[in-house]
């Protein structure tokens, strides 16, 4: 058996395949720009075709604006609500590097928010920097088992992450129904399924009290900046982190290299998991004290879109996540001074997916920009990417 | 070389078949301990339950079934562990999943004596509202057969739903039912065709397509439904579809109200089942279709145009989940809420891969979960001591338990989920 050549060149050329796989310009910064871009206008030509007038659609995204960037408390609340966007959207995120499309980190994120709430309401008597750390590892550790469960299956059983992970979320949300009502974390003397009130000592301290009280800033920020940096130094500075890369990009080569395949799905699942986990209790220790049905809101799907628009890069996922986080922000404040819907946002965000994951739909419809990609244009007729006045020779 | 090979593969077969036999066998008494203990024990001077199957001025009353629950159990458990011993014992891999489903089929019975034990119960009742919310399963899971038969994985089902449910309501209250129906099936086919445009000319991930169908369609019926349904009402009250009786079949017991008493989505979905399962297995279009499925680089060299046949059935597979999703607002209240589809197309999903990506499977899989959907909401008039949230999570638990092939492997479409470049 001629095994050995064959490893080795394989392994070479898995090598080359993670140098030389770098996003070009084009797609980690034009696309994307474009996408927003064009989902604000179509979000814009929605508002238009419910009959909403042209004054308020002015004023809709004025108040998108301040209401995300314009003040020190819109500021705040941005960055709130980046916080878990951006940390179940690094686990989604690492997914994709590995090639798993992990669609349960709303399941993950609830599981490690119910942990978390336990943890912080149940352990009474210790102090903020003992309790609040075990309350986040709980639901890191809660968020990490639950994904790996998915892991396991595929690993195991080759059952697809898709169904699993779709089927596991559907669990989570029956699951904490039960567990909202069981007599041990049930609020008392309440009929309705709520939690118990997180402690003090397990609660992510707001950072603005002393500009104002009403600023709901807290210390998950730093939580999302860790991670944020963990994943980079995970993906591109250890060894793990480049078999999960090669993992993703072709996983036959990185079978033949040598790498543990079902051990790395199941690593790559519960770290998402944990990162959802994460996102769960930030919002469960740091914005709401406490859970209660459907306190995840939809973030663990958001998030989706979040890696998406980041491209799969921790530093692109932070970005995505600013931006979403704007998006929510903005979108609570259009629909209290300019009247419109915050669901505005979720088609906004959902026209941003399609744009993303479909960079051909965006190249068709701003072909000036993306010039440089026909070799064949490359002669005479060149014009800088920022001229629109190329549209109409082209 | 080779050979061996082979021989070993088979050998891997051979014990692979015997270990599941055995995990069903191993299933089945636990099973039997569990109905023992808990429902034989528990129910035991509890008294008899009483199942009603007609109600007294019907034409053709039967009485009612009356159980004693305890004894009832009992028995059942015995069976049960009598089936489980077989299997772990003496192996026959043929009748594991046979003796699984029917020994499942027992235990739910002596599920139900424990929980009505000294009380009285419409079991033709239940079997009716079983159909009744089975229908958007069903039709769900039958738009998932569709797509992925042509290699299109359809994550938007949920979306495709919310947006028939949608329009039904909107369009239904302005033109009438049918208009609404009508509207509700252009609608899904609308997103259907914008999917396989997405996954089949722009090559998008298919499962990133589908979910950002769901959040579009989310996001669209939400926000419509607060900016504009909320300041004009009349747009949000369409006519409900009532139940058709047809004539004489609809007095027969117990048959006539389960199958012969619904409205149009039940028969609807049972002829789009009937229908579709004749297109997919019995036309020379449907062969094509699950060519492009199983191996599109051949059905090309054959001169089966694959984007066509892909664009053709997900639009259709769009429509069948446009008029499921009708049932939500003209089948039930006349009125949309947001969301208010619920999950109920990933569950069609789960329905599809437990039908093995077969219409009239998805169908029987959407019975049971529309079985246990009522039987949930049964519980809460029975008061049992089960909570009802761990009856509703039971079929997502048994989808994964199928999906990860510990009681048989369901296999997909070869293609699935794979797009298809021509050269």
């Amino acid at each position: 058996m001629s095994d050995d050549p064959k490893r080795e060149t394989l392994s070479r050329e898995l090598l080359k395949r993670a140098v030389v796989t770098r996003f070009t310009v084009e797609e980690v910064v034009i696309v994307p720009i474009f996408a927003v871009i064009v989902a604000l206008i179509l979000g814009g030509i929605t508002m238009l075709a419910t009959g909403v007038s042209l004054g308020t659609i002015q004023a809709a995204f004025g108040s998108l604006f301040t209401g995300s960037l314009g003040s020190i408390s819109a500021l705040s609340e941005t960055l709130t609500a980046a916080a878990p966007l951006t940390l179940a959207g690094l686990g989604i995120a690492l997914g994709f590097r590995a090639g798993l499309f992990n669609i349960g980190a709303e399941g993950q994120l609830l599981i490690g928010g119910m942990a978390a709430v336990v943890v912080g309401f149940s352990l009474t008597g210790l102090p903020l920097i003992i309790h609040l750390p075990l309350a986040l590892l709980a639901g890191a550790l809660f968020g990490a088992l639950w994904a790996s469960i998915a892991g396991w299956l595929r690993a195991a059983t080759g059952a697809h992450e898709v169904i699993t992970t779709i089927m596991l979320n559907l669990i989570s949300f029956r699951l904490v129904d039960y567990l909202l009502r069981s007599p041990w974390i049930q609020r008392p003397g309440r009929a309705d399924p709520i939690s118990q009130s997180v402690l003090e000592s397990a609660e992510l301290p707001r950072l603005l009290l002393w500009i104002d009280t009403n600023l709901r800033l807290h210390a998950g920020i730093f939580v999302m900046l860790a991670a944020v940096a963990l994943i980079y130094w995970l993906l591109f500075r250890t060894k793990l982190g480049f078999e999960f890369r090669s993992a993703g990009a072709n996983p036959d080569a990185a079978r033949y290299a040598g790498m543990r395949s079902g051990f790395l799905i199941v690593a790559v699942m519960a770290i998402a998991g944990a990162l959802a986990g994460l996102a769960g209790a930030n919002q469960v220790l740091g914005v709401l004290g406490r859970a209660s049905p459907n306190f995840s809101a939809g973030i663990g799907f958001d998030a989706i879109a979040v890696a998406l628009l980041g491209r799969g890069h921790p530093i692109g996922v932070l970005l995505a996540g600013l931006l979403f986080g704007a998006l929510e922000a903005g979108g609570r404040q259009m629909q209290v001074s300019a009247g419109v819907s915050i669901d505005l946002i979720s088609i906004i965000q959902a026209l941003i997916i399609v744009f993303i994951a479909a960079p051909m739909l965006v190249r068709t419809m701003f072909p000036w920009a993306f010039q440089k990609e026909r070799p064949a244009d490359k002669g005479a007729s060149r014009a800088p990417p920022s001229q629109p006045a190329s549209e109409e020779s082209g | 070389m080779a050979v061996s090979e082979a021989a070993i593969g088979a050998k891997d077969i051979e014990i692979s078949r015997q270990r599941q036999t055995r995990i069903v066998g191993g299933l089945l008494l636990v099973l039997a301990v569990f109905v023992a203990s808990v429902f034989g024990f528990g129910s035991a001077g509890e008294g008899d339950a009483a199942f009603r199957l007609t109600r007294p001025n019907d034409p053709f009353a039967l009485p009612n079934i009356v159980v004693p629950a305890a004894t009832y159990s009992y028995v059942i458990a015995a069976v049960l562990a009598f089936f489980g011993i077989r299997l772990f014992m003496r192996g026959g891999a043929r009748w594991s999943s046979l003796l699984l489903g029917l020994g499942f089929l027992l235990a739910v019975t002596a599920f139900l004596a424990w929980a009505t034990a000294g009380k009285s119960f419409s079991l033709t009742g239940m079997l009716q509202a079983t159909f009744v919310r089975a229908v958007p399963i069903a039709l769900g899971g039958l738009a998932g057969v569709l797509s992925e038969r042509v290699a299109v994985i359809n994550i938007g089902i949920e979306g495709m739903l919310l947006a028939g449910a949608f329009t039904g309501a909107v369009v239904g209250s302005l033109l009438g039912g049918v208009g609404g129906i009508v509207a509700a099936i252009c609608v899904g086919g609308l997103f259907g065709f914008i999917l396989a445009a997405l996954v089949v000319t722009y090559r998008v991930d298919q499962i990133v397509a589908g979910v950002a169908i769901n959040l579009f369609v989310l996001g669209v019926t939400s926000y419509v439904s607060s900016q504009v349904l909320t300041e004009f009402r009349f747009l949000n009250n369409a006519p409900v579809f009532r139940a058709i009786y047809i004539p004489f079949l609809s007095d027969l017991p117990v048959i006539g109200p389960v199958l012969f008493r619904q409205n149009i989505f039940v028969y609807g979905a049972l002829i789009l089942v009937a229908i579709s399962t004749y297109y997919l297995f019995h036309t020379k279009s449907g062969l094509r279709a699950r060519s492009v499925g199983e191996h599109p680089e051949a059905a090309d060299t054959l001169g089966i145009d694959v984007y066509w046949t892909r664009y053709v059935n997900v639009t259709m597979a769009g429509m069948v989940a446009g008029f499921g999703g009708a049932w939500f607002t003209l089948g039930t209240v006349g009125r949309f809420d947001e969301g208010m589809t619920g999950g109920r197309g990933f569950i069609g999903l789960a329905a599809m891969i437990f039908g093995r990506w077969h219409p009239v499977g998805a169908l029987m899989a959407a019975l049971v979960f529309g079985f246990a959907d009522s039987l949930q909401q049964k519980l809460a008039i029975l008061q049992t001591p089960i909570p009802s949230e761990f009856l509703a999570m039971a079929p997502y638990v048994a989808t994964i338990v199928l999906v990860a092939g510990l009681i048989g492997r369901a296999r997909p479409p070869a293609a699935d989920g794979k797009p298809y470049i021509k050269d």
